[in-house]
């Protein structure tokens, strides 16, 4: 990002707050680049010849007396196929060395696909994971968050989810990522041998918090190339959304705006929907399918973060440690697939939605069971039973070390209420439960 | 002459405009950005400063670009047409676009203005007319299409010439008429209207006296809506309100549906166009898609826009109204309209009021739902508007101001619970904090016992009441342990255990159980309130839910049955067995 030799230099500074500036300037257009004193920064705020300055790296150390030179257009991001394989930071600059991506520059954050011209998602993206695969099936041009408390192994899954998804491309943005985690995605993808795959946008705990805000863009700026332009299957991993509205929310203070819900800015919920209906299928066959992160705190998804991103986003994935197996599973009661219901039982075999929910229905009981015990109750014989199913439940299908074929689940299902149950428990429609029970008299 | 102005502040979506003339609050302008033309609103006056919300990205927008003022509100085009198009929440045709990506000040026009359309005349020579009067009509897919005096016209006008039969462009003159003054108007088949702004070329607005039916045993059963009235679904996320508003948009018995989608997922809106075009209507036997319009002003499509998307949505329902049509209005979700409000009043800089929202926003919302309801036009003809508005309480706590000011609009509350949506039992509706007040009115419970059977209400009634009783009866089985009650306990919980499984949950998905008509709700509801009103006789508490459950089972695939089928009667049998087995005098 080269200045240009006629460009105006402006050398005084009105105003300096923690994360923006302001001085006086002419045909200066809103939302434009700027560099202050060899630091990034954005117009935010425009009026007569007054400008506000949003500074990326915050503005410590910026004298009024700084220089500061407009750059004519907002942030943008040169995209061409030397875009895989390779690292960059918040401002797409290449990391680890390495020479400048040549290719058509794209202004990041850009309009939005016409509705119209979508495709109703219907490819599935096959995991091996049971706890997704059976009971909350993805599908390309999903958005779906991990919602995880910080010390769950959430980084861990999702790039298993990744490698396995088998996408042409997988985007990683990684914001606040801590530099061992960036180093764990880095080392996966090179062991995997899918470095060509991959393009990274990482912005690393050592880093100013205000930069994180371009990471999702840029990433989904590479994203849309790669889809539109060159129709792959892309998956974009975003980590962790949470610092990401944790950065909207100081800006937001630092402009004095009046806070909503839990100190975060009121238009939260438009910040973040712009991110996730990034995700698309087109009809040509390019799609974008983001998988997030929301870490929540002490499990509480009633924070305006996760509540936010749940209107938003397809559904939910919730990991927990089950406390009577000692494996991490995917929870089936809180997590959801929305758009599962567009694959399940017609890419997958006709018994997937009931096995799934008769299932479910079962491990509830269990629950209940488990309730009851812990109380001190007498257990009946179907308690028992459904203490026992459940038991196997988790170990054999929700557990996240699990890795089969679809069939091979929905096969190991039916054993399973086959042994502890009884076809009327399980509530199944009669002639799937003709075809399938096993060993059917 | 128009007023003019140019550009002075920009935050955001918000922008400051100097003017060189009179502005009128809620004016619409266009800003000219490098030749592109961003449509923006008044919502603020100071002076000579107009602040208006721009219905775009403000991106690249430099100060001093000039502003031209339009001198009318924010206005849709009303004519044949409207029915199965796609809109964005200003009215502009989805579909005309160009390119992939929504380009900013790419207006598109709402109506084909090259289609003829065979128009015949209804009014006569010399006739009288006011505003919303029927002209003439043409055929708009299977739904005749009145063509009105406009909305606009407040006189009494005299019907001077009026257009022979024959096909006609929705701009051609099809009639003249002539003002108490003498002066000649011409009138063509459109019309515009300021969408914030209720039509109320009608009659009288009568209480709603008969109910609309949606094939969703949870709403028609227990708490049924009225033809012409309001109701509102909350839920937190994840608890099927989606499904919920898409099952009604398909199985409801109007004549046709608008639905605002406003500021939620693009993919539930793309779900609508992949899937109306092919589904029938069961009534007309024609596709959805031709009884449905839908004005998309998904998530990330600019958010001031969101509140005119649900103004937009109205305005033609009313229209459609004017023509005598039963309409329904869904709007997914309403909560999305308030925040896009909050934003803005942010960005004034006003005080807010309870979780930074702003103060007026009850009344705004009570002044939107009071627009639905039936109406007796001028002629005497009969016309409806109901609403269904879904919220997205933030949390899921119903305490917040959305769902509170909501509630004190409609008359109808269809509760998501979490705690139904975690055990799967769908449709979440809560039977216990439900309500539709529709259910107290007199002239509905007539309809309802003259429609339905002569007990009915009463029967609804003892339902909810065997609910109500089994949820006590499982709070004290959970304190004080299976073996801790009577049997009797059992027995109750297990009856509102039926009714649950039974009538309330509904499988969506299911080819067959996903609309229940009111006949099959009948004989249901009166099946299990049958069971309900049994004497069995259990050896013991494992008995007590295990015979439930085979009934609960053998019920259910008479749900997934095909009504009054070989299949069907046969799970009755079935069911009657089982009762037999168990049953005391």
């Amino acid at each position: 990002m080269e200045t240009k030799a006629f460009q105006k230099v402006y050398t005084q500074l009105l105003g300096i707050t923690k994360a923006t500036c302001s001085l006086k300037a002419q045909g200066v257009a809103n939302e434009e680049l700027a560099m202050v004193d060899g630091k990034l920064a954005q117009v935010v705020k425009i009026y007569g010849d007054m400008v506000t300055l949003q500074v990326f790296g915050g503005t410590e150390g910026i004298p009024t007396n700084a220089e500061v030179v407009f750059y004519g257009h907002p942030p943008q991001l040169k995209v061409s196929d030397d875009l895989a394989g390779r690292f960059f930071n918040a401002y797409g600059q290449p990391l680890f060395g390495g020479t400048e991506v040549e290719g058509i520059s794209r202004e990041i954050g850009g309009p939005s696909v016409n509705p119209l011209k979508r495709k109703q998602p219907s490819e599935l993206i096959a995991t091996g994971i049971a706890g997704i695969d059976l009971n909350n099936t993805l599908v390309t041009g999903q958005k779906i968050p991990f919602f995880a408390d910080p010390d769950q192994p959430f980084n861990q899954v999702m790039a298993m989810v990744a490698l396995r998804a088998q996408a042409d491309k997988i985007i990683l943005g990684g914001m606040g990522l801590t530099n061992d985690d960036f180093l764990f995605f880095k080392n996966v993808f090179e062991n995997a041998g899918a470095l060509d795959r991959i393009v990274c946008f990482v912005n690393t705990t050592e880093q100013p918090p205000v930069e994180r805000l371009l990471v999702p863009d840029m990433a989904l700026t590479a994203a849309e190339y790669f889809a539109v332009e060159k129709q792959e299957k892309v998956l974009v991993l975003l980590t962790d959304m949470t610092l990401y509205a944790d950065a909207l929310s100081i800006v937001s203070n630092r402009m004095d705006q009046i806070p909503s819900k839990d100190s975060m800015p009121g238009s939260l919920y438009s910040d973040l929907a712009k991110i996730y209906e990034k995700a698309v299928q087109f009809p040509d066959g390019g799609s974008i399918t983001i998988i997030a992160v929301t870490t929540l705190s002490g499990g509480d998804i009633t924070h305006a973060i996760p509540d936010n991103t749940g209107y938003i986003t397809e559904g939910q994935l919730f990991l927990r440690t089950d406390s009577d197996t000692n494996k991490v599973i995917v929870d089936p009661f809180r997590s959801l697939s929305r758009l599962k219901q567009l694959v399940i039982g017609k890419k997958t075999r006709e018994d997937h939605p009931q096995v799934m929910n008769a299932s479910i229905r079962l491990y509830a009981d269990a629950a209940n069971a488990k309730t009851k015990l812990e109380n001190g109750f007498d257990l009946s014989d179907y308690d028992e039973r459904s203490l026992k199913f459940a038991h196997d439940y988790s170990i054999k299908l929700l557990a996240i070390d699990v890795n089969v074929e679809i069939d091979t689940m929905l096969n190991t299902a039916w054993e399973l209420l086959a042994k502890y149950f009884t076809k009327a428990e399980v509530g199944i429609r009669n002639e799937l439960v003709q075809k399938y029970w096993p060993n059917n008299q | 002459m128009k007023t003019n102005g140019k550009v002075i502040g920009i935050i955001a979506n918000l922008v400051v405009v100097e003017v060189d003339g009179p502005v009128a609050q809620n004016e619409i302008c266009y800003i000219n950005r490098n030749g592109v033309r961003l449509m923006a609103e008044v919502i603020k006056i100071v002076g000579k400063f107009a602040y208006v919300q721009v219905f775009e990205s403000t991106r690249g927008l430099k100060v001093n670009s000039p502003v031209e003022f339009e001198g009318h509100l924010l206005e849709v085009d009303l004519g044949p047409g409207l029915l199965s198009k796609n809109y964005d929440g200003l009215q502009h045709d989805l579909a005309k676009m160009d390119g992939i990506f929504l380009k900013p000040g790419d207006y598109t026009e709402a109506l084909d203005y090259d289609v003829d359309w065979d128009f015949t005349p209804l009014a006569k020579v010399g006739q009288m007319v006011v505003a919303g009067d029927w002209l003439g009509e043409v055929p708009e897919n299977w739904l005749t299409h009145k063509i009105m005096v406009p909305f606009k016209f407040t006189d009494t006008y005299k019907v001077k010439s009026i257009a022979s039969e024959g096909k006609y462009k929705v701009l051609d003159t099809i009639a003249v008429v002539t003002d108490s003054k003498g002066n000649d108007i011409n009138v063509t088949m459109v019309q515009k209207w300021p969408v914030k702004k209720a039509i109320t070329c009608f009659k009288e607005k009568p209480r709603p006296f008969k109910i609309m039916e949606t094939g969703v045993r949870a709403i028609d059963t227990f708490n049924p809506i009225a033809e012409g009235g309001t109701g509102f679904i909350p839920g937190p996320f994840g608890c099927g309100k989606t499904v919920l508003q898409h099952a009604i948009s398909k199985q409801a018995e109007a004549d046709l549906i608008i639905i605002a989608a406003c500021g939620e997922r693009a993919n539930e809106v793309v779900e609508i166009f992949a899937e109306f075009p092919h589904l029938d209507d069961p009534r007309t036997g024609r596709k959805l898609m031709e009884r449905t319009t839908i004005i998309a002003n998904t998530s990330n499509m600019p958010v001031a826009s969101r509140e005119a998307s649900v103004y937009t949505a109205m305005t033609i329902a009313e229209y459609y109204r004017s023509m005598g049509a039963k309409v329904l209005l869904l709007a997914d979700s309403t909560s999305r309209w308030a925040q896009a409000l909050r934003e803005m009043s942010n960005r004034l800089e006003e005080l807010p009021g309870p979780d930074a929202f702003p103060m007026d926003l009850p009344a705004i919302i009570s002044n939107f739902y009071s627009r639905a309801g039936l109406v007796y036009l001028n002629n005497g003809e009969m016309g409806s508007v109901t609403f269904i508005g879904t919220v997205s309480p933030a949390g899921g706590n119903l305490k917040e101001p959305v769902t509170e000011s909501t509630k004190k609009a409609a008359r109808c509350f269809y509760a998501l619970s979490q705690q139904r949506a975690d055990s799967k039992r769908y449709p979440a509706i809560d039977p216990m904090d439900s309500y539709s007040k529709y259910l107290e009115y007199p002239e509905i419970k007539e309809y309802l016992n003259k429609t339905i059977s002569e007990t009915w209400v009463e029967t609804v009634m003892r339902a909810k009441n065997y609910v109500q009783r089994g949820k006590e009866a499982y709070e004290q089985i959970n304190i004080l342990g299976d073996d801790g009650v009577p049997l009797e306990y059992h027995d109750r919980f297990w009856k509102a255990e039926l009714i649950d499984f039974i009538i309330l949950q509904q499988d969506a998905f299911d080819k067959i159980d996903s609309s229940c008509p009111l006949a099959r709700q009948k004989f249901m509801l009166e099946l299990v309130m049958g069971i309900c009103a049994t004497n069995f006789s259990f050896q013991s508490f494992d008995d007590c839910s295990s015979t439930y459950k085979r009934m609960i089972n053998a019920l259910k695939q008479m749900n997934y049955s095909i009504f009054e089928s070989d299949e069907y009667f046969k799970y009755e049998k079935e069911v009657n067995v089982i009762i037999n087995e168990r049953k005391v005098e």
